[in-house]
């Protein structure tokens, strides 16, 4: 039975060791975690699940696969929990939706609705406890934007255990994340180039001995300076628009080079480079910085790493005065070839799923501009992109148009 | 008394570490109460604590031991007698010191995930077998009594697998408002009940102040009542049309982030325009 049991954790995509499982069996033979269902969730989401954010994704397949079976364990009963409607999270909602929201009457009103839809279904299928899913039916669903919609604990029939991982409290730490900023470290690590530079504050246990020695046993203490790295990053990174649904793996990205190289610059744009760039998004109309002033600021060792889901209108790239926000005198492209020009060790790192590239217009015609250089924003696909960036790019001699 | 609140669930993970002799793995919020429970574990069972902070430049071999090889050089050079024993030069780290304790030991190895990216693989054999070798003298320093490690991280690095699956893992949640009555009643028993219970309304709201940086933690609160306290401010003082005019004088304690305070500030401006 337990065994079933960590086969459905590992098909659910819990990274769940052999080891792990041991620990569990050995922990409930000498009665840790038994006598009650409550004390074996604990005890088994402390040996088996290391990461907050996988609490959720655990609770639903414990909840799938204990249900029914409680009377493996023994139960104390009490009332439902009020909170069940509290678990939607309004911040996690976008401008947009919310002005849908309020166009239904405000959040409250709909969070009344919900409610009383799930009276509805609970009539229905009575003492059941599916996840009631409100895709489709309700505005948070809407446009694709958030294709999990709000899902909502089901009540129980009033006769229900008040059970922890039905509550979901961990769903806001459930971000399905493919990769943590571990990975993009590592990934990242290749790119390096490592020089001594800085306070000698080392011991030079080498020089130390040689300098000793010649000095005829007399002790001849050598520093030197600690191995940095020392490349040179430039981040140019989209904000804003459809980025919005990437923030947090793009603020993944951004914090592990941050932590990785210590020469890391970083600028915004949005949807496409064009003539200016920007530090402060809350300044990004009076602080910018022109193009030109970019390229000469930064010398050609500086490896360019753009990131955008370049998903927009093709005229947005192509075209002079395509910009969505402002008329610009030269297309993107030519802004992106110039960029290309001096900062030749540069690529696209794309946090949309490699399999729209080819369908989305204006991707394809973005990885044609960057010759192919464009790689998924994961672990993978960085360390592809390290690798692009260690030779220039060969641009063609004259400009596009 | 204690004023140290645990929960059921963390005293759960607590006793099942101890039974089965694993380290525990605890995250959470800064300002939750990580490293105090190591410290109250410890009193509690009346064992000694070794404590290893990490900083960035922490090497997994400090907690172990170091060869002082440029102390033996100089004293070699002075003819010192202790220089033919190499032992003399080899300093003992805290995993050594927790090792060799005559009874059980508590070892907290504080803010794992500071130091470098590779310093968890390092310890994995150690802490597996609460055992290391010395390369120096050749001798091999196990535990007397496996100490019971406790490991915290505010999450700053992921840890390797290797690493996590030998632990166990608690992730300690924000209090909910009953546990944090418990807490503040622990630290301030005479405190007049009413400016507790609205100083707990602001600090509850402030956290579900949407677009803040930096959510003010239970030490934070701590810190806060302490101000507020000192200051025997009538809890009438912290109603919203009052909050414009004391918080300026008490929320350092409370907001870190300049945007932050700026946006509060923002916050309590336009609730004023409001009510009026």
């Amino acid at each position: 039975m337990l065994l079933d049991f960590f086969s459905a954790l590992r098909k659910g995509g819990l990274p769940i060791s052999t080891t792990e499982y041991l620990t569990l069996v050995q922990g409930l033979s000498r009665n840790v975690g038994t006598f009650s269902l409550n004390n074996f969730y604990q005890f088994s989401r402390m040996c088996l699940i290391k990461d907050e954010s996988l609490f959720d994704r655990f609770d639903t397949i414990f909840q799938a696969y204990w249900e029914g079976r409680e009377q493996t364990f023994d139960l104390q009963f009490d009332g439902i929990p009020d909170e069940w409607l509290k678990l939607a999270n309004k911040d996690a909602l976008t401008k947009e939706q919310m002005e849908q929201v309020e166009a239904l009457g405000g959040f409250d009103k709909l969070m009344e609705t919900l409610r009383k839809r799930m009276e509805e279904q609970d009539e229905e299928h009575h003492g059941g406890s599916k996840w009631i899913g409100t895709r489709g039916t309700s505005p948070f669903g809407h446009s694709g934007f958030n294709p999990e919609g709000v899902r909502i604990g089901g009540p129980g029939s009033g006769k229900r255990a008040v059970k922890v991982w039905e509550q979901r409290r961990y769903r806001d730490f459930d971000s399905s994340r493919e990769l943590g900023t571990r990975n993009f470290k590592l990934a990242l690590r290749s790119l390096r180039k490592l020089t001594r530079d800085g306070r000698p504050d080392k011991l030079d246990l080498d020089g130390t001995i040689q300098a000793t020695a010649n000095n005829a046993g007399l002790l001849e203490l050598k520093m030197q300076a600690e191995r940095r790295n020392a490349v040179n990053v430039l981040l140019l990174l989209d904000v804003g628009g459809s980025m919005d649904y990437h923030a947090a793996l793009c603020e993944k990205l951004f914090s592990a080079a941050r932590s990785e190289f210590k020469h890391l610059e970083h600028y915004y744009f949005h949807n496409f480079i064009y003539e200016k760039v920007w530090r402060n998004n809350s300044r990004r109309h009076t602080e910018t910085l022109s193009l030109p002033s970019l390229i000469n600021t930064y010398g050609k060792q500086y490896k360019l790493i753009l990131v955008g889901d370049a998903t927009m209108s093709p005229y947005e790239i192509a075209v002079p005065g395509g910009s969505v926000e402002h008329w610009n005198e030269e297309s993107g492209a030519k802004w992106l070839y110039r960029l290309q020009q001096h900062f030749a060790n540069c690529v696209w790192l794309n946090p949309e799923k490699p399999d729209y590239w080819d369908t989305t217009p204006s991707i394809r015609i973005t990885k044609e501009l960057m010759k192919g250089r464009m790689f998924n924003l994961s672990a993978d696909g960085i360390q592809q992109a390290i690798d692009a960036l260690k030779t220039p790019i060969s641009t063609a001699p004259e400009s596009p148009e | 008394m204690s004023d140290y609140i645990i929960t059921d669930e963390l005293q759960q993970a607590v006793d099942a570490a101890l039974t089965l002799e694993r380290p525990l793995l605890v995250k959470g919020e800064p300002g939750t109460g990580k490293t105090q429970l190591a410290l109250e574990i410890a009193s509690k069972l009346n064992a000694p604590l070794f404590q290893w902070h990490i900083k960035s430049t922490t090497r997994a071999h400090q907690g172990l031991y170091e060869y002082d090889a440029v102390s033996r050089l100089r004293d070699s050079q002075l003819g010192e007698d202790s220089v033919n024993d190499i032992s003399n030069y080899i300093l003992h780290g805290v995993l050594w010191d927790a090792f060799t304790c005559d009874e059980r030991a508590v070892v907290l190895i504080d803010e794992i995930d500071k130091a470098d990216i590779e310093f968890p693989n390092d310890l994995l054999q150690e802490l597996d077998r609460m055992s290391f070798d010395v390369y120096e003298t050749r001798e091999t320093i196990s535990a007397k009594h496996r100490p019971l490690v406790i490991i915290t991280s505010n999450n700053e690095k992921e840890l390797p697998d290797a690493f996590l699956r030998r632990c166990f893992f608690h992730y300690i949640e924000f209090p909910d408002k009953d546990t944090m009555q418990k807490i503040v009643d622990a630290h301030y028993p005479n405190v007049k009940k009413d400016l507790i219970q609205s100083a707990l309304e602001v600090f509850f709201d402030l956290r579900e102040l949407p677009g803040l940086k930096k959510k003010p933690s239970t030490s934070e609160l701590l810190d806060w009542l302490k101000l507020l306290i000192a200051d025997d401010l009538p809890a009438e003082a912290l109603a919203a049309n009052e909050l414009r005019t004391v918080l300026p004088r008490m929320h350092g304690a409370l907001l870190k982030n300049e945007q932050d305070v700026h946006l509060f500030e923002r916050l309590i401006f336009l609730h004023k325009q409001r009510q009026r």
